[in-house]
């Protein structure tokens, strides 16, 4: 790992290499971290909704519970998950076909530094674009959970009014501070089963699901130890 | 007896096989050969079913296959041993395991009788001692021999092999001709083999098939193979400047075999 | 591609899984290898996972109410409902769909292009039934339980959580365990878990059986097994919530 800080032979090549990966991560991802973010906050304030039926709390609280536990918890974690699968098995994949085929071998016989043109690229991409992917991950799921409320019969204003209620701007902070973590956790485990993968088709696939277990392990850890740290 | 009329294949508008007709001998190692990419693969799998023509008819010994329902298709491939390309071993299985797969799936010996069986066709296949391996610890020639003995395990009426000695060393190559030639005799098996391999032809060409350009070109066998007058043919077989030389050099006269 | 192209070949895949096996033992044997890598093989991260969403929930709403007048008992019983009705279940099957659903359509994937697909079906052998068949229903059987596994350790974990940091005392998270219990959400976590792993299996089925291609094409098609995978798990997590919370 430490070979990915060699210089860089042509940084122009590097800049493409890294604005695709941008594209490929982000762009990639933008669906799919969506749906699954508006259902997410849907179902955490019906959930929330029919858990504190059987309690005294007032209905404007759910805006602020979903806004809360997407800001803090869901949004980074979830989206953390998801990405651990998509852009880890990606990723693990892509590096895993290169080295099989023996593509990695032929850039480094070209001079190439593999590590640097291949490895570091990904890592930066997706520390760039990670955060901004949960922003709007945070932001679809509180307007998801703002239908679902609406559909279980929480008036709007209501909804409103919570997700007004209380706010700390510090969450934001703890939700950025997890998206990077996240993001150079996934890319690196990923591109480090990737990049030293031996033997054939099978194995790639062996690799990948092996960068998205340690990812997703390695997510939910880190979450515990911010949560641990920072609130 | 397999006869194959007018079959033509096309992948969504690319023909690849336009029209060929042929038999296929029992008892008889039959051989089909052709540049690569000419569309051996394509026949073969058209013959089992594992693709579907576009038009055409095969049958098996009389039986009008291509119009068989999926359970009737199950039943002659029951049948059938074929050996792929690549192998194609169960990758999670070993050596042994493999072979003794369609033992465990269809037939109702003891399992002392199949692990007799078992050993019997890897010893037909020259290939001891390597039971308890898996295919990712054995060579790409073992790997065709366990796909061989795992074709032949149940007795096939109709065995197909998909290149069964490329990539191997000419004398490796021919201990498997001689192997595939010995069961066709010896069991009466239907046998089509596809190939590019000129020793092979030559050794064991019982009944040649030539495809090009997605047409029979020439068929006969390996004595008509080198008196034909087929030009296709000619450059195919002699491929190289010095092989061209060396037959301007004795004519025609050249004869094999004998 | 045409939806309609793909919503039909699913269907013929799907029918062609209910046919009499071959060899009721051999059919055997492969459910119990299936169930051992599907469901045994990932205890361990579904259970490091319930341990630490257990503890993040417990820190978390212990961090969320600090303004407010809530009685500290309440974290057991938060935790406890939240690992029951959605943590467990949802997250869990999330993680499934990148481990399990990753690995089932790069295993069928490669067995498509190295033409072992095609070496059972010349032997006669009905491979949807041998090779789908079985892992749907082992897959069926192992992930409710280890939702349910989930759930325990999940609950284990918040209550390390909360008397290692301190947000409450030991009786006061088992007094909320205790509290406002509904038997039906365990009805709900397990509904989900079927729902779930039917979802994520034949999805991550389809797409590794039908892969063109070489090993490019294995891992986007694991790519997409995982994506859709999870995308379907949380829309039908919405629509079992919407409708069994009514
Ligand atoms: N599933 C498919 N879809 C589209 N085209 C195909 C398909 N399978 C084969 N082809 C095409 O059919 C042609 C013949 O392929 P085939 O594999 O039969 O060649 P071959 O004679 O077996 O060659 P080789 O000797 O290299 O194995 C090729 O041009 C190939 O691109
Ligand atoms: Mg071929």
């Amino acid at each position: 790992m430490r070979d990915m800080l060699a210089r860089p032979e042509n940084l122009y090549m590097y800049w493409k290499e890294l604005l695709r990966q941008m594209n490929g991560i982000g762009v990639g991802s933008l669906i799919i971290v969506g749906v699954i973010s508006l259902f997410v906050g849907a179902v955490t304030a019906l959930q929330f909704a029919y858990q504190m039926g059987t309690t005294f709390f007032p209905d404007y609280l759910i805006g602020f519970i979903v806004r809360d536990t997407m800001i803090i918890e869901l949004a980074p974690t979830l989206s953390g998950l998801v990405l651990a699968g998509k852009v880890g098995s990606n990723m693990a994949s892509e590096l895993g076909t290169m080295r099989i085929s023996e593509q990695i071998d032929a850039l480094e016989i070209m001079g190439v530094n593999p590590n640097g043109y291949l490895v570091m690229p990904k890592i930066i991409a997706a520390i760039f674009i990670v955060p901004p992917l949960i922003v709007l991950a945070a932001m679809l799921g509180i307007y998801g959970g703002y239908w679902a409320a609406e559909n279980y019969g929480i008036s709007p204003a209501n909804y409103q009014k919570g997700l007004l209620y209380l706010f700390d701007p510090f969450n934001v902070v703890i939700m950025t501070v997890k998206s990077v973590i996240f993001a150079f956790l996934i890319a690196s485990v990923a591109c480090y089963q990737g990049f030293y993968v031996k033997g054939g088709a099978l194995d790639i696939g062996r690799a990948s699901t092996r960068a998205v277990v340690y990812g997703s392990i390695l997510v939910i850890f880190f979450d515990y130890i911010v949560a641990l740290v920072l609130t | 007896m397999i006869e194959v009329k007018d079959l033509k294949k096309s992948f969504d508008d690319k023909a690849i096989l336009k029209g060929i007709s042929t038999s296929f001998e029992a008892g008889k190692t039959n051989l089909i050969i052709g540049t690569s990419g000419s569309g051996k693969t394509v026949f073969v799998k058209c013959l089992v079913g594992l693709l579907t023509p576009t038009s055409g008819s095969i049958s098996y010994d009389g039986i009008e296959f291509t119009s068989l329902s999926q359970r009737e298709k199950k039943e002659i491939r029951t049948k059938i041993g074929m050996l792929f390309q690549g192998s194609a071993l169960f990758d999670s299985m070993t050596v042994e395991e493999n072979v003794m797969f369609p033992l465990n799936m269809f037939s109702k010996m003891t399992s002392k009788e199949k692990v007799e069986r078992v050993n019997f066709c890897l010893e037909r296949v020259n290939l001891v001692g390597a039971n308890k391996k898996y295919p990712a610890e054995i060579s790409g020639g073992m790997m065709k021999r366990v796909g061989i003995a795992r074709a032949i395990v149940l007795n096939p009426k109709y065995l197909f092999c998909d290149e069964p000695n490329s990539g191997l060393d000419p004398k490796t190559a021919l201990v498997i001709d001689e192997l595939l030639s010995d069961i066709t005799h010896e069991y009466n098996m239907t046998t089509i083999i596809n190939t590019h391999d000129m020793n092979s032809v030559m050794g064991m060409g019982e009944k040649i098939v030539f495809l090009h350009q997605g047409y029979k070109e020439w068929e006969g066998n390996r004595h008509e193979l080198l008196e034909s007058d087929n030009e296709t043919l000619y450059d195919f077989i002699f491929a190289s400047e010095f092989l061209k030389e060396l037959r301007k050099g004795a004519g025609k006269s050249i004869k094999l075999g004998k | 591609m045409n939806p309609f192209y793909h919503v039909g070949r699913f269907t013929v895949m799907v029918g062609r899984i209910f046919n009499k096996p071959e060899s009721s033992t051999m059919y055997w044997k492969e459910l119990l290898r299936q169930m051992n890598q599907i469901g045994v093989e990932s205890v361990p991260i579904i259970a490091m996972v319930a341990m630490f969403i257990g503890a993040v929930t417990a820190i978390q709403f212990a961090y969320q109410i600090q303004d407010f007048l809530v009685p500290l008992y309440y974290v057991g019983f938060i935790v406890r409902d939240s690992m029951i009705i959605e943590m467990a279940p949802t997250v869990s099957c999330m993680i499934l769909a990148g481990k399990v659903g990753s690995n089932i359509a790069s295993e069928l994937g490669n067995m498509r292009i190295t033409s072992q697909i095609d070496a059972m079906e010349i032997m006669g052998i009905n491979t949807p039934g041998y090779l789908l068949g079985t892992k749907i229903i082992a897959a069926l059987i192992t992930i409710p339980a280890l939702i349910v596994v989930a759930a325990f350790v999940g609950i284990i974990g918040g209550m390390l959580a909360t008397v290692l940091s301190d947000i409450s005392t030991l009786q006061e998270y088992e007094r909320g365990l205790r509290a406002f219990f509904v038997p039906f959400n365990v009805r709900l976590m397990l509904t989900k878990g079927v729902v779930f792993s039917l979802l994520l299996t034949t999805v991550s089925c389809y797409q590794g059986y039908h892969v063109e291609g070489g090993a490019i094409e294995i891992g986007q098609a694991s790519t997409r097994a995982v994506v859709l995978s999870n995308i379907l798990i949380l829309i039908a997590d919405y629509f079992i919530a919407f409708t069994l919370l009514k």
